[in-house]
């Protein structure tokens, strides 16, 4: 079963046409990273699949419950009412590339307090949960702290924990280290790594592309609002389409040259 | 040193008068606070509506009350009643025509400080909440107005700073607060001293202020 089928989907903004037709279904399970220049569309694609952005066409469903299709007459998407999304937006959750880590709450309310006060968990459980994310992320002992006293790559790390918290069937992640430096992004992809192996569903939006190349089981190159290319790592990283190549240049040299050993 | 002890002693002689002044100033003060705060917020809501009437109507509203001295206003909510729907006021009105005057022109200054700090939150927060499944309701007074608060406390200083210097506007409309009396003494006794003794209130309140707001200021201060 498909936990995210996205069809035809379009979006423009203003006179630039965003999206052009793009078709993505994620299964239970599955690691899905995007890749692709900047401007080619993909955090926009992440952005109408978590219903931030609205999409102009096309059809959105989670675990068979549409969340927007388009309306033949108009041909222009509607959106179910809004206690369906509210039932939906459960069903995912999402890691941002600046975090939006709430500033005034400490880490570990960050994490509970969107269970306790949203899903209506009890303090205590929520507590223990939040203390055993926290450990999984190897930050049990910044519980207290408050967000800016942590470093770039810990904040990304307590965002993952906020999200997980919330026990989402897929979690999308918006260029999760794109915001850190090469040192501090090694201990969030770590973490991510890490989440890969407790099978959860997974769509990734980066431009770390050894990361994409080892974790996912499929990845997916976007450029221009399409999607160019989709397949297994080792299909899209050693294609022989011009566009591809192109973007992938020397990480394409490397991957292939290391894999030839 | 005679001098000085005749001062003191026509000082004395003057505190309980000028007590009772005070006591109508800080009145003046704490119901102006405790209505235009909250006032102000709703009408800084209106400002930023999607419904353009709703807007426009706010939008009016702001521009008048910042645009007209306060002290016509006074006037206007004092003896509008009468001129134009000429209904006579009891002298009770007085007071009640300075506290709604005050409220009605705070929550306008108010509501414009709100809307600068709303409009100022990152997007982020936002989304973020509304990804983590939290109401509108709950987004806002859970995630968005505790940052907002903090970040428009300066602005909000100054505004009650300049609150406790205007409440001797109701001077004009004969409410005996602080400086009514001050003047009042001052031209019995045709001195300045009076006028000394209200200054000196004036700034030890306003100390006041700033000290409790810096104390806010710094509770505040344990996130960034």
């Amino acid at each position: 079963m498909y936990l995210l089928e996205m069809n035809h989907i379009q979006k423009k903004f203003e006179n630039l046409q965003v999206l052009k037709d793009i078709s993505l279904s994620v299964k239970e399970g599955e690691i899905v990273s995007i890749i692709g220049p900047s401007g080619s569309g993909k955090s926009t694609l992440l952005r109408c699949a978590t219903m931030l952005e609205t999409i102009d066409s096309g059809e959105i469903v989670y675990l068979e419950e549409k969340a927007a299709w388009t309306d033949p007459g108009r041909n222009q998407a509607v959106y179910a009412g809004k206690a369906k999304l509210k039932e939906i937006r459960k069903s995912y959750g999402l890691v941002f590339q600046n975090f939006n880590l709430f500033p005034h709450f400490s880490v570990i309310k960050n994490i509970t307090d969107a269970p306790i006060h949203v899903q209506g968990k009890k303090k205590e459980d929520a507590l223990r949960e939040g203390m055993e994310l926290l450990r999984k992320m190897g930050l049990e002992d910044k519980a207290d702290a408050y967000p800016c006293q942590l470093s770039g790559g810990q904040c990304q790390r307590v965002a993952i924990a906020r999200a997980l918290a919330l026990n989402p069937k897929v979690l999308f992640f918006d260029e999760p280290t794109s915001a850190l430096d090469p040192e501090l992004t090694g201990e969030v992809l770590k973490v991510i790594r890490s989440l890969a192996d407790l099978d959860i569903t997974m769509v990734i939006v980066t431009h770390e592309m050894a990361f994409a190349r080892d974790i996912s089981d499929r990845v997916i190159f976007m450029a221009d609002g399409v999607i160019v290319e989709e397949g297994t790592p080792e299909e899209v990283f050693s294609s022989s389409n011009e566009r591809t190549q192109a973007f992938l240049g020397r990480y394409g040299e490397m991957l292939s040259r290391e894999g030839k050993k | 040193m005679e001098q000085i002890m005749n001062w003191f002693a026509e000082m004395a002689a003057m505190l309980p008068q000028l007590f009772d002044g005070m006591a109508v100033t800080v009145q003046i003060f704490a119901v102006t606070l405790i209505f235009s705060l909250p006032l102000g917020l709703l009408v800084s809501f209106g400002r930023m509506a999607k419904n353009p009437v709703i807007r426009w109507i706010t939008k009016a509203y702001i521009s008048i009350m910042r645009g007209t001295p306060l002290m016509l206003q006074l006037f206007i909510v004092y003896f509008g009643p009468y001129y134009i729907f000429g209904i006579r006021v009891t002298n009770d009105y007085r007071l009640w025509a300075v506290f709604i005057g005050f409220v009605i022109n705070y929550a306008a200054y108010f509501a414009e400080i709100y809307r600068s700090g709303i409009q100022s939150m990152p997007a982020g927060q936002y989304e973020a909440a509304k990804l983590l499944g939290y109401s509108r309701f709950q987004t806002f007074f859970k995630i968005i107005f505790p940052q907002v608060i903090k970040r428009i406390l300066p602005a909000v200083t100054n505004e009650v700073i300049t609150l406790v210097k205007d409440t001797s506007l109701a001077f004009t409309i004969s409410v005996i607060e602080m400086f009514t009396v001050a003047k009042q003494l001052a031209s019995a006794q045709a001195a300045m001293t009076p006028f000394v003794a209200a200054g000196i209130f004036y700034y030890v309140f306003n100390l006041l202020v700033a000290v409790v707001m810096e104390h806010f200021e710094k509770k505040l201060s344990y996130y960034q």
